[in-house]
């Protein structure tokens, strides 16, 4: 087994029910989903599924196939993660007095490439929108100085290949 | 008769998918009753004549007997059934038609829209429980989904790979009206049934046939649910391959074809487990390399380079990693691969399968089928039925030593004539299987073995048989004991036999109570007379054979263990 990051793509119909039915085929196999993001696709009416998962790609394969097999699944795909760009969002929620009193953090929150969302006279929010180890880093940095609440999202990704994933789908005749 | 309405006019929905199965040819249905389903089965009293209804004593036997039908007939089983518990019963079936890949559509009625969610009353969630075990579960809520729900669910479960579906049916969308029109579902765009085939693969499988010295084949149920067993037979004449099968492909081949090298797998026979690490090209065609056929995947196979023939794009390299997949329906693919075939002979290979082959005779097979010994043995009795039938009955098995025995000792020259339980080993399939069996094929003598055990879980479908009157013929092989179990106890627990023995009841008079003929034999001499009595009546039939109870099954490859690691003997 070598174990390694990938991500998984599944593009499906916008059924009730599907979620859970992706779900147990990981749950089958014990593998663990490290993320999960779902949302309507580019293609209308044609829902994408994000899956970050530690696995063994010949075991990945496999669990594939077996996502495709489901009536509502119109393609899926494994990426390795040099195949992709991963991005999480994350939020910051810090006291705006800490913020006043601690003149580094402005300094930061641009070297971070990060951005203040909103001010009042508690709090501060900041956005970070990064790949997990950048996030991972702001929240290390700004860790001392104290963070009321901290919230990071699944990931979406992009592949980085010219071919465009479903297209073989599209050449096929099939309409989307 | 399908037409009793006009089309658009407002009816039931109830009576839409009365008329939506007559539309799918559907002209049986076996169910069960109960408050969420009672509207179809109120619609259902005005189609008695076109919709036969089989009332079962239990919902899982309702499902493996519309398993038994759609494999004797290559229809679509049905099966109506009730909310909650109804619901829940199936599963077992379900399960099973899932992991056999035997086309059914399984009705449940539910609690009406309004309670869903809420507890209520035999409420549960049938959709999400049966998800895992179902090619597609589906909830109705509206009546004017109904046409449209039933021809996907039909599409669905007899396309590519077959398998069961679900359809819920809420209790107010069967009561509620709508307009009726059906039209048959052709395609879903998210579903490809049958992958495109690749002009390579077919060539690269050719030309590793027809450079191979020793090619074998695996035949599994794939070539009988495509249909394909003429197909088959003029591949492996073309190219003199020698073929063995798998439990569910038993009948694909007949059993006196020369190329019909035997059983695979774990109570296989010798010759044909052995030359799976012998082979240098093996062939694998609609079958799934399941453990019980593969043993240790390490030691299996290594030195072959392996063709899978599959409709499933998921099994090709699921367990055993292959060289050529050839995708596609067998029907199609087959012919292609055929067309490029040489013809050649290789007697030399095909008659070195001979020696195991005695070998197992001497060891194994004769003692078993003509029996030497004071008791009567399994195989013999199954030698015995199969013989009385011309080799031509319809063979059902439930699970266990009667389902090793049934394969191994009886013949088939037809397809589509044994029925068993493979991937889940569903002890109690057996008798509502050949309920279904007999329904399916109303023209063909249909045998059942099965052991004391199994036929106690599914006991109640002696009531069903008594009902309608199904003209099924039972064999109990009675050792007193749940004897797989106890053979492995034998094997490997020290004899220790913890919850196997099983204390009987007196099962003729139990048939009898259920005005089902019945006779019990014990002596060797009276065996054959009671099978012609069996065979003869006109009428279900119980044959209940005490045999020795100690008889094992061989030959056995321990679980896990490699291909070749055959056990003959004690």
């Amino acid at each position: 087994m070598n174990q390694k990051l990938y991500t998984v793509t599944v593009y499906s119909e916008n059924h009730v029910g599907l979620l859970s039915q992706i779900a147990n085929i990981f749950t089958r196999r014990f593998i663990n989903i490290e993320s999960l993001t779902v949302s309507a696709s580019a293609i209308n009416g044609v829902h994408k599924f994000t899956i970050i998962c530690i696995s063994d790609i010949k075991l990945l394969e496999k669990v594939v196939k077996q996502i495709e097999k489901k009536i509502d699944v119109l393609k899926a795909y494994c990426c390795t993660e040099d195949e992709v760009i991963l991005r999480e969002i994350a939020l910051f929620k810090i006291s705006t007095g800490t913020l006043l009193a601690n003149n580094t953090i402005e300094g930061l929150v641009n070297k971070f490439n990060a951005k203040i969302l909103e001010v009042n006279d508690h709090y501060t929010v900041i956005e970070k929108t990064g790949n997990q180890a950048e996030i991972q880093e702001l929240y290390k940095t700004l860790e001392p100085t104290g963070i009321l609440q901290f919230v990071r999202s699944g990931s979406v990704s992009i592949t980085r290949s010219k071919y465009e994933q479903l297209s073989d789908f599209v050449a096929s005749g099939v309409e989307l | 008769m399908k037409n009793k309405r006009k089309v658009n006019e407002n009816i039931s929905g109830s009576e839409i998918l009365l008329l939506s199965l007559l539309e799918e040819e559907t002209d049986t249905v076996f169910g069960y009753p109960g408050g969420a389903i009672m509207p179809v089965f109120d619609a259902l009293y005005d189609y008695k004549k076109e919709l036969r209804h089989i009332l079962v004593r239990h919902e899982q036997a309702a499902v493996h007997a519309a398993q038994g039908y759609a494999r004797v007939s290559g229809k679509v089983g049905v099966a109506l059934v009730t909310s909650g518990p109804g619901a829940t019963n199936t599963i077992t079936g379900i399960a099973d038609a899932m992991i056999d890949s035997t086309p059914v559509v399984v009705i449940s009625g539910q609690v009406v829209s309004s309670l869903l969610g809420t507890d209520a009353f035999q409420e549960i969630d049938i959709v999400g429980i049966s998800q895992p075990v179902t090619k597609w579960s589906y909830q109705v809520r509206k009546a004017e989904d109904i046409a449209w729900a039933v021809a996907q669910a039909f599409y669905i479960a007899r396309t590519g790979r077959p398998g069961p579906v679900v359809l819920d049916f809420t209790k107010d969308a069967q009561l509620a009206t709508a307009g009726y029109y059906y039209e048959k579902c052709k395609s879903i765009r998210s579903y490809i049934p049958c992958p495109s085939i690749n002009k390579d693969s077919i060539r690269q499988a050719a030309e590793a046939i027809n450079s191979a010295e020793k090619p074998f084949a695996l035949v599994g149920q794939g070539v009988e649910l495509g249909n394909a067993e003429k197909e088959l037979l003029d591949f492996i004449e073309k190219a003199q391959i020698p073929s063995a099968w798998t439990l569910l492909g038993a009948s694909v081949i007949p059993s006196e074809h020369q190329l019909n090298k035997g059983m695979l797998g774990m109570h296989g026979n010798l010759a044909p487990n052995l030359k799976t690490n012998e082979c240098d090209v093996l062939i694998a065609i609609g079958m799934r390399f399941d453990d019980r056929v593969t043993g240790n995947l390490n030691e299996y196979a290594k030195q072959a380079k392996i063709i899978h023939f599959d409709i499933d794009p998921a099994e090709t390299g699921k367990n055993v990693d292959v060289d050529i997949p050839v995708l596609g329906n067998v029907k199609e693919t087959l012919p292609e691969v055929t067309k490029l075939l040489k013809k050649v002979s290789r007697n030399d290979w095909i008659e070195s399968f001979d020696i195991a082959a005695q070998e197992e005779y001497d060891k194994v097979i004769e003692n078993e089928i003509y029996g030497k010994e004071k008791y009567i043995t399994m195989g013999e009795v199954v030698r015995c039925v199969s013989e009385a039938t011309g080799d031509e009955a319809v063979i059902v098995t439930d699970v266990g030593q009667n389902q090793m025995m049934g394969a191994r000792y009886s013949k088939r020259k037809n397809p589509r004539s044994f029925i068993s339980s493979g991937g889940l080993g569903t002890m109690g399939f057996g008798l509502p299987a050949a309920i279904g069996a007999k329904i399916g094929a109303p023209d063909r003598t249909v045998c059942l073995f099965c052991g004391d055990g199994g036929i106690q879980m599914s006991i109640q479908e002696l009531g069903t048989i008594m009902q309608s009157n199904v003209k099924v013929k039972i064999i109990i092989l009675n050792n007193k004991y749940l004897g797989m179990v106890r053979q492995w106890q034998e094997m490997f627990h020290n004899k220790r036999y913890s919850a196997t023995p099983m204390l009987n009841p007196d099962f003729v008079k139990l048939a009898e109570s259920y005005r089902i003929k019945g006779r019990k034999v014990s002596q060797r001499e009276d065996l054959n007379a009671a099978i012609g009595e069996m065979l003869e009546h006109n009428g279900a039939y119980l044959l209940e054979v005490e045999v020795e109870k100690k008889g094992m099954v061989f030959p056995m490859i321990p679980a896990g263990t490699a291909v070749t690691n055959v056990i003959l003997e004690k």
